[in-house]
């Protein structure tokens, strides 16, 4: 029988990847990502998992145990955070590279210096490029589900990539919530076990990861670029399956709350979105045609959606949680690329909450009223920082 | 393992359609790559000097000279003409010439 637990973002992916029957894990202590292996370690220990746990002396040797456990054919899980996760870099390419679905969970927080451990988005939307799924999670219960999906899309023949579910440090990671403990069996029914075709096998050695000539080279990459193209397809698919046996929608691509027939469309990703819905619901009332679409797979990035998502609307109001120098937020900028030539649209990025600053119903609700401004008085800037300390008296009050 | 039983994941691909996923091979992918090819410098052994010492089988990075009856052998396929050998040969019977001159 399922049963509903009190845990944490952190036991959610422990518990993720226990349910997903993970066969290998590795990885390297960061906070606040600490509890995920920890819990995994003790679940191993007491006999309660049934994986290969490897300490490893690096997120980088973390990645690669990963990789070359997913290349002998085991399902294999990792977890970091921030400069763990940027460390890890090279393997992450790898790893989509060679085809392999390791599935790692990621605890969103800002990057140094300033040293800092709080939520910003900045370490995964740096690794944007690798190759890797990314699935941002706004609560703990998706952060489980994520997990088991990821495998699910992942293992797939047409896809073949790894994937990264990530959650907010300490606002999702240390914050307790319920969440439902999935009767094993059903997740078994669910996610079959992993058995890729080819595999390191001693008895059918195989080469794998070998040097690709430029007249190869470009060929095998286009082959990643068209698992990509399927991607988006494929996690809908198994987001819809993924309902019928949980009973839970987790998201898919786009969360959309209330966006029906919207003037005014604000975009947000991971745990700011709970609050934004909150703020949106109070908006309404107070008579703004306004909806929230909860921007969940970064990777790969739904174009054709927001295109849809977009139709009628004449502001889009879009908060990023990280930044990227000399670019911009990377949600709006992303956003801005899926739009250009379809929709003549005001669109305005807002840059928020950076190393976890705290985003509260009031700063997120001037935001909104900023973004509902636009349609009159059109687009006074592109990008604006929410909550400078030079500018936090009109953002707060 | 010969040539021609490379790729039996893969026979004769033609474009991307044909490939695995990624990278695999049934064997070690230097049979497909002649590395060799990127040489510009060629070493060429005079066997009447060669001693048969195996001091340039011992420093070839590339593991491209085996020491025969004959004396030293260059395997051209994989050889990238760094030199080592000529310089570490003890009576100079290996000579780096133009690879230009031999292509």
């Amino acid at each position: 029988m399922s049963e509903m637990k009190i845990v944490s973002g952190n036991f959610a992916a422990a518990y993720g990847a226990k349910l997903s029957r993970v066969e290998v894990v590795a990885a390297y202590p960061i906070t606040p990502q600490t509890e995920v292996v920890e819990k995994i370690a003790e679940l191993v220990a007491e006999g309660e998992m049934d994986s290969e746990y490897i300490k490893v002396e690096s997120e980088h040797s973390a990645m690669a145990a990963c990789i070359a456990a997913s290349n002998a054919g085991a399902r294999a899980y990792t977890a970091s955070s921030a400069h763990g996760l940027a460390l890890m870099h090279e393997l992450l390419i790898w790893a989509s590279g060679a085809r392999l679905p390791v599935v790692m969970t990621n605890i969103n927080r800002a990057m140094g210096p300033p040293w800092s451990v709080w939520a910003d988005h900045h370490d995964t939307l740096a690794q944007k490029g690798t190759g890797q799924l990314q699935f941002f999670c706004e609560s703990n219960q998706e952060v489980l589900d994520s997990v088991i999906m990821a495998y699910k899309i992942c293992e797939d023949e047409d896809i073949m990539l790894p994937a990264m579910v990530v959650e907010d440090a300490f606002i999702l990671s240390h914050t307790k919530e319920p969440v439902e403990i999935y009767d094993q069996e059903l997740v078994d029914e669910f996610l079959p076990s992993y058995d890729p075709d080819y595999k390191l096998d001693v008895d059918q050695p195989l080469g794998f990861g070998s040097l690709g000539m430029p007249d190869w080279y470009m060929d095998f990459r286009y082959k990643i670029a068209e698992a990509f193209e399927k991607a988006p397809d494929k996690i809908m698919e198994v987001n819809k399956e993924f309902e019928e046996v949980f009973g839970r929608d987790p998201g898919g691509l786009i969360e959309e709350y209330k966006t029906d027939g919207v003037d005014v469309l604000i975009v947000t990703m991971g745990s700011i979105s709970s609050t934004s819905k909150d703020v949106i619901d109070e908006l309404r009332e107070e008579g703004h045609n306004v909806g929230l679409a909860r921007l969940r797979t970064f990777r790969p990035f739904p174009v054709e959606e927001f295109r849809k998502l977009t139709k009628g609307v004449n502001v889009v109001g879009v908060m990023d949680r990280s930044y990227t120098f000399g670019h911009g937020g990377d949600a709006a900028r992303e956003i801005k690329d899926a739009l250009y030539g379809h929709r003549d649209v005001i669109l305005k990025d807002y840059i928020v909450g950076l190393g976890g600053r705290d985003l509260t119903p009031k700063i997120l609700k001037n935001v909104m009223l900023d973004a509902i401004s636009l349609q009159d008085k059109g687009l006074d800037r592109e990008i604006e920082w929410v909550d400078l300390r030079i500018n936090q008296e009109r953002w707060r009050r | 393992m010969s040539e021609e039983e490379v790729f039996r994941i893969v026979i004769d691909p033609k474009d991307h359609r044909d490939l695995p996923r990624a990278v695999i091979t049934d064997c070690p992918s230097h049979l497909m790559t002649k590395t060799g090819s990127w040489r510009t410098l060629r070493p060429i052994v005079d066997l009447e000097e060669c001693i048969k010492c195996g001091i340039c089988w011992k420093f070839c990075p590339d593991v491209s000279i085996e020491v025969k009856e004959e004396g030293a052998v260059v395997d051209y396929d994989y050889c990238k003409g760094c030199g080592i050998c000529a310089k570490e040969c003890p009576v100079d019977a290996i000579e780096m010439k133009k690879e230009a001159d031999y292509v």
